[in-house]
């Protein structure tokens, strides 16, 4: 099967396309900070009496969002969707080019990995309001993250190699891609948790303005609830992607599981979630310990995709660099 | 034998007797094992495994490459025998790092079966006491309602029921009462992550004690049975014997790969029979990510190459035809393959032994005389040989690789080169001695491995109920409703106080508003048409 080069050629443009998308709406996020005030909360009431529905008082923010703010917030989420929709259409027509699924390098593990965080993000800034103030931080590091794939891990469009060549293929690596990716959207949230809690701290000692920058991110309750709910969602696919993975190992390398450096690290990925899972819930781990512990994971999963594809030699070795 | 103290008679409180020797140790281990068992220690004792894991990957491990680990040692003299000492080369069979994942088993089913043992109690029980003030709780809520507090928690109750809880009723100090829960799976889930993660160690350590693996070249037309004595090399479990090898011959009948257009490899397959020693095989085709699987047994292509074959006739006219070697592949991308023939046996006493060492080229392309390869597929297969002859020191009692000569005899100078030559199929080089070495043509190689791992089902299976609970223990949630009816205070009509309380996913707070709403809608209807209560009480 001989790649199509018109369809490769319109992917990596597509490719060009969804990075500078990503960056206007980089800016556009930008703006909706700058324009933002600070958040007001209301005061947490029960309701009482009269067959009225007693509204629960969440420690969701409400914000007393300028007009300004607010737009610059929709148009920044209306950018990125239509970032994504180009980066969606980045593996189509790769795949097509290639007749395959688009996941057989580590260029395209990583273009599918980011498309999955900026989806994930998606869902959660148009469900929650108030995580659309996260925006510069989930996409800066995304656009990064593309042009450095663009740069350094660009493989051109072909064939897989003959181990590849299996219905696991579709079940292991797209469970990873899916699993990294949340994985991704968690750590920058647990990340900014760190920040905003730090930043609630001096603020109660009157060491920080209490009408800074930081004051328009999303409360660090709202910070860690979300941060605890994607990382709950992504590791049970990241528990199905290494059982999958050790399946497909069973009948490609004649083992199910083998310390493989990529194994390894996998296996490192998973307790290390494990152990954010449970730290959540334990008196004396939660709140910043807990954070750091997502954010120690997202950088296993980073290291683990790139160390380990690129300087240590292991069975994964499919990047397709040169 | 243990001494009885007399009682005492003093109307003085005795001072507190210091505790028995026994029983201090008695305290100091519950205090041990709380400790142990104590979620902190859990969280520290994962962190302990993930950092233990990491040596694992960044230096070479015998278990993935003894080649590796031998090449580490020559690269860092000083270093290596150290770091062989604290068992870095051999991380994951390491008693350290048994002792972190034991300790954090131990922890983990001192944790669980207690639990465990309270969720079977759990079970059966009745949903617990209301908490005596409903509005402390975080979603909590009051409604009011013309109905008669028993009725108004009738309507409660069918609600609830509806949605699946476990409801009770009581008679509570501040008023009639209703306890219900649902979501016990939650829980269950919880404890079958747990115990699957116990019996998937119980299944690799069982796979590990019973468990055998052996790996073999086989030329095109060769064949091997499953004992250890054929294999080239094998690993196996301390529990397993010679004796308890399945019974089993293959036979490699074909070897082909094949390549894309841009000599991307696309396929390796090979056709096998295979059967019982001594009865006629059945035949199979096997190939990467297509093992042949035999009663609980495996057989694997791992890699593949080429064997050239050589003639060599002796100047007495002596003929041997038909010598192939496996040439092991140095470069996978072009398959340019290096090895080594050795002839120790040409009837010509030990000093007059003769062997070929050299490179093989499926594709050969000889510039400036070095040969080098172009394309995987044998094209224009050459060969690239020097010949030596003398004393190859085979029976010196020092193993050596199969592969390369051993140098040691060339550096002596038992073992001399005496030609030198680049041959295509067909052509051939005389030595000075006479002999005629000819290379008459190729065949495929395949490295064929055989598995036996009896863990693997129960592996398997553990880790599909790992999943299972897991995702149950994620993505149920827990939830317990309070409600407790009160007259209200104008007389005339109830106060209905409900509350939630919820372990699990997502935001309780909306949850909480539609159930009061619903709450509200069903107590409303009910009171705008007057009917029997569906239930005394």
């Amino acid at each position: 099967m001989t790649p199509d080069p018109s369809l490769a050629a319109l992917s990596n443009q597509l490719f060009s396309v969804s990075v500078a998308l990503y960056s206007v709406a980089v800016v556009a996020f930008c703006a909706q900070l700058a324009f933002g005030r600070r958040p007001v909360r209301t005061p947490e009431l029960v309701a009482a009496g009269n067959g009225a529905a007693p509204t629960a008082p969440t420690a969701a923010d409400v914000l007393s969002e300028p007009a300004r703010s607010r737009r610059w917030g929709l148009i920044a989420v209306a950018v990125t969707a239509l970032g994504a929709l180009t980066h969606l259409g980045v593996m189509v027509t790769r795949g097509l080019a290639a007749d395959r699924l688009p996941w057989g390098n580590m260029y395209e593990f990583g273009t599918a990995v980011t498309l999955v965080g900026v989806v994930a993000f998606l869902v959660f800034a148009v469900r929650v309001p108030a995580v659309r103030h996260l925006g510069l931080f989930v996409m800066a590091p995304v656009v990064l993250a593309m042009v450095g794939i663009g740069l350094f891990l660009y493989a051109e469009a072909g064939p897989l190699v003959a181990a590849l060549r299996s219905s696991w293929l579709a079940v292991h690596v797209t469970s990873a891609i899916l699993g990294f990716g949340i994985f991704f959207l968690s750590g920058i949230v647990s990340a900014m948790y760190l920040v905003r809690s730090r930043y609630d701290a001096k603020l109660a000692e009157g060491q920080a303005q209490p009408d800074g920058v930081l004051s328009r991110l999303p409360s660090a309750a709202t910070l860690d609830r979300v941060a605890h709910r994607t990382a709950v969602f992504g590791f049970p696919i990241w528990t199905f992607a290494v059982i999958a993975g050790a399946i497909w190992a069973e009948s490609a390398w004649g083992r199910f599981w083998g310390w493989d450096p990529k194994e390894t690290w996998a296996f490192i990925a998973w307790v290390v979630y494990a152990a954010y899972l449970h730290a959540r819930t334990t008196a004396g781990w939660r709140g910043r310990a807990a954070a750091w512990v997502n954010v120690t994971g997202l950088v296993v999963m980073v290291f683990n995709l790139l160390y380990v594809n690129m300087v240590s030699t292991g069975l994964h070795s499919y990047a397709g660099l040169k | 034998m243990s001494v009885v103290a007399p009682p005492r008679e003093s109307a003085a409180a005795p001072p507190p007797a210091p505790p028995s020797p026994g029983r201090r140790l008695a305290a100091r281990l519950l205090h041990w094992w709380r400790r142990l068992t104590a979620m902190r220690t859990a969280i520290i004792l994962l962190f302990l495994l993930a950092l233990a894991a990491v040596p694992g990957s960044l230096l070479p491990q015998r278990s993935l490459s003894k080649t590796n680990v031998s090449r580490y040692f020559t690269d860092h003299p000083v270093l290596a025998p150290v770091l062989d000492r604290l068992y870095l080369f051999d991380v994951f069979s390491s008693p350290w790092f048994a002792a972190i994942y034991l300790l954090l088993f131990i922890s983990l089913i001192g944790c669980v079966l207690p639990r465990a043992l309270e969720h079977a109690r759990g079970l059966r029980a009745a949903p617990p006491l209301a908490p005596r003030n409903l509005l402390r709780l975080p979603d909590s809520g009051q409604l009011t309602t013309p109905l008669a507090g028993g009725a108004a928690l009738d309507v409660v109750e069918e609600e609830l029921r509806v949605r699946r809880f476990r409801v009770v009723r009581r008679e509570g100090v501040a008023g009639p009462e209703l306890s219900a829960e649902k979501g016990y799976l939650k829980e269950t889930g919880n404890l079958l992550f747990h115990l699957s993660l116990v019996a998937l160690l119980l299944g690799l350590a069982g796979g590990k004690l019973w468990g055998y693996e052996g790996s073999i070249l086989l030329t095109e037309g060769q064949g091997f049975c499953n004992s250890f004595q054929q294999y080239d090399s094998y690993k196996s479990g301390p529990l397993v014997s010679g004796a308890d090898l399945t019974p089993l011959c293959i036979d490699l009948q074909d070897f082909r790969a094949t390549y894309e257009q841009n000599l991307t490899a696309s396929s390796f397959t090979a056709k096998i029979s295979y059967g019982a020693p001594g009865q006629a095989g059945k035949d199979a085709t096997i190939g990467v990510n297509d093992p042949l699987r035999v009663d609980g047994d495996r057989v694997y292509v791992t890699g593949h190459g080429f064997s050239p074959t050589f003639s060599v006739t002796l100047p007495d006219g002596t003929k041997f035809t038909d010598l192939s070697v496996p040439f092991l592949p140095s470069d996978t991308k072009t398959m340019s393959s290096e090895g080594a023939l050795k002839l120790p046996d040409l009837g010509k006493g030990k000093d007059k032994q003769l062997a070929l060492q050299g490179l093989f080229a499926p594709t050969g392309l000889v510039q400036n005389q070095i040969l080098t390869s172009v394309d995987p597929r044998p094209l224009a297969p050459e060969v690239a040989i020097f010949a030596y002859q003398g004393y190859l020191g085979l029976d010196s009692g020092i193993p050596q690789s199969v592969y390369s000569l051993d140098a040691t005899q060339i550096d002596r100078g038992r073992l001399t080169k005496v030609g030198a030559a680049n041959l295509t199929p067909g052509q051939s080089m005389t030595l000075p001695d006479g002999t005629k070495i000819g290379f008459t043509g190729v065949k495929e190689f395949a490295a064929l491995q055989f598995s036996h791992d009896p863990g693997e089902y129960w592996v398997l299976g553990s880790a599909i109920s790992l999943l299972v609970g897991l995702l149950g223990m994620l993505l149920l949630r827990r939830e317990r409703v309070f409600a407790r009816v009160a007259p209200a205070a104008g007389g005339g009509g109830t106060v209905l106080t409900v509350a939630t309380l919820t372990r699990g996913s997502g935001e309780s707070g909306p949850r909480f508003a539609a159930l009061s709403d619903d709450l509200g809608a069903a107590l409303g209807a009910r009171a705008s048409k007057p009917e029997d209560s569906p239930r005394d009480s």
